[in-house]
């Protein structure tokens, strides 16, 4: 089981308080289509990927990125068991989605790169240190399932 | 992924708008490296102090940023422009090449917070090209 310290607990809640997901979750889905291009695979469906702008203001890749903002809030809530919260979406990922999940830590990166956008100064050593945590976690359950 | 004449450009503009401020991004990116990726400590064992913001981590982060800026000035032919650190990093520090990556993505990372209203997802895939191609130059020696 992963061992939080009261400042990582504390430290993830208050990054997920203070952000706006609305804003969030599409800026980072939006830069790992653009900085990462080979994840477009798997949005054959959304319709224009075709450069940045048109990503950008993709309507569908914005309504993804809540989506995705709202799977990591079920993480914040369960952080104590966020392998066992996370196993339907596991299969999801590897059975349904057939996502390759060397794309997960390229997706976290980009929501790294958000957050602390957002946060400027705040996002100090010690606070990226626990987000980084908190990504690394979340990524290995959503490994978990893969075979 | 080779840098194109638009990621060229693109990184210049936006060097001549971060180079002011290189060494603070050194210091920072470099600090945050050393706390959220420990393994990296341990090519820094003779340092008295690894603390974030300590001196001998600021002096290297301009070191390195010095590195960068020699990179952007050679970017039209990176292995030839960084031959010489590439040996020191291959055949004196012997950096496992793992590590470029990761210092990469710190560097990134406290570019977007220091700037984020120009490191747009245009700037942040040309900046990423560039470093990966930088951390690919400074391979060049090791074997």
């Amino acid at each position: 089981m992963v061992k939080w310290t009261d400042f990582e607990r504390a430290t993830i809640q208050d990054i997920f308080s203070k952000i706006d997901y609305d804003v969030v979750g599409p800026a980072a889905l939006s830069r790992c289509l653009i900085v990462y291009p080979w994840t477009q695979r798997y949005f054959g469906g959304f319709g224009n990927l075709y450069n940045a702008a048109a990503i950008t203001s993709n309507p569908k890749v914005a309504a993804h990125g809540k989506v995705v903002l709202a799977g990591l809030e079920k993480a914040v809530k369960n952080m104590d068991d966020i392998k066992t919260t996370y196993k339907d979406l596991s299969v999801l990922h590897s059975e349904k989605l057939q996502v390759d999940p060397d794309n997960f830590n390229l997706l976290a990166d980009c929501l790294t790169i958000v957050v602390a956008s957002q946060m400027g100064a705040a996002f100090t050593p010690h606070v990226h240190a626990a987000f980084q945590k908190f990504l690394d976690v979340v990524v290995a359950s959503l490994r978990k399932q893969y075979y | 992924m080779s840098l194109t004449a638009k990621d060229k450009d693109t990184v210049r503009t936006f060097w001549a708008k971060v180079s002011a401020n290189a060494e603070a991004v050194g210091a920072d990116a470099l600090s945050r490296m050393l706390v959220v990726y420990p393994q990296t400590k341990t090519y820094f064992a003779h340092w008295k102090d690894l603390s974030p913001g300590s001196a001998p981590v600021k002096k290297h982060g301009a070191t390195v940023m010095g590195g960068v800026a020699d990179a952007v000035a050679n970017i039209d032919n990176l292995t030839a422009g960084l031959l010489d650190l590439s040996e020191l990093h291959a055949f004196t520090l012997r950096v496992d090449p793992a590590n470029f990556k990761i210092l990469s993505h710190n560097i990134l990372v406290v570019l977007a917070l220091m700037f984020p209203s120009d490191f747009t997802p245009e700037v942040h895939v040309s900046m990423d090209k560039f470093l990966s191609a930088v951390a690919l130059a400074l391979s060049e020696k090791y074997r």
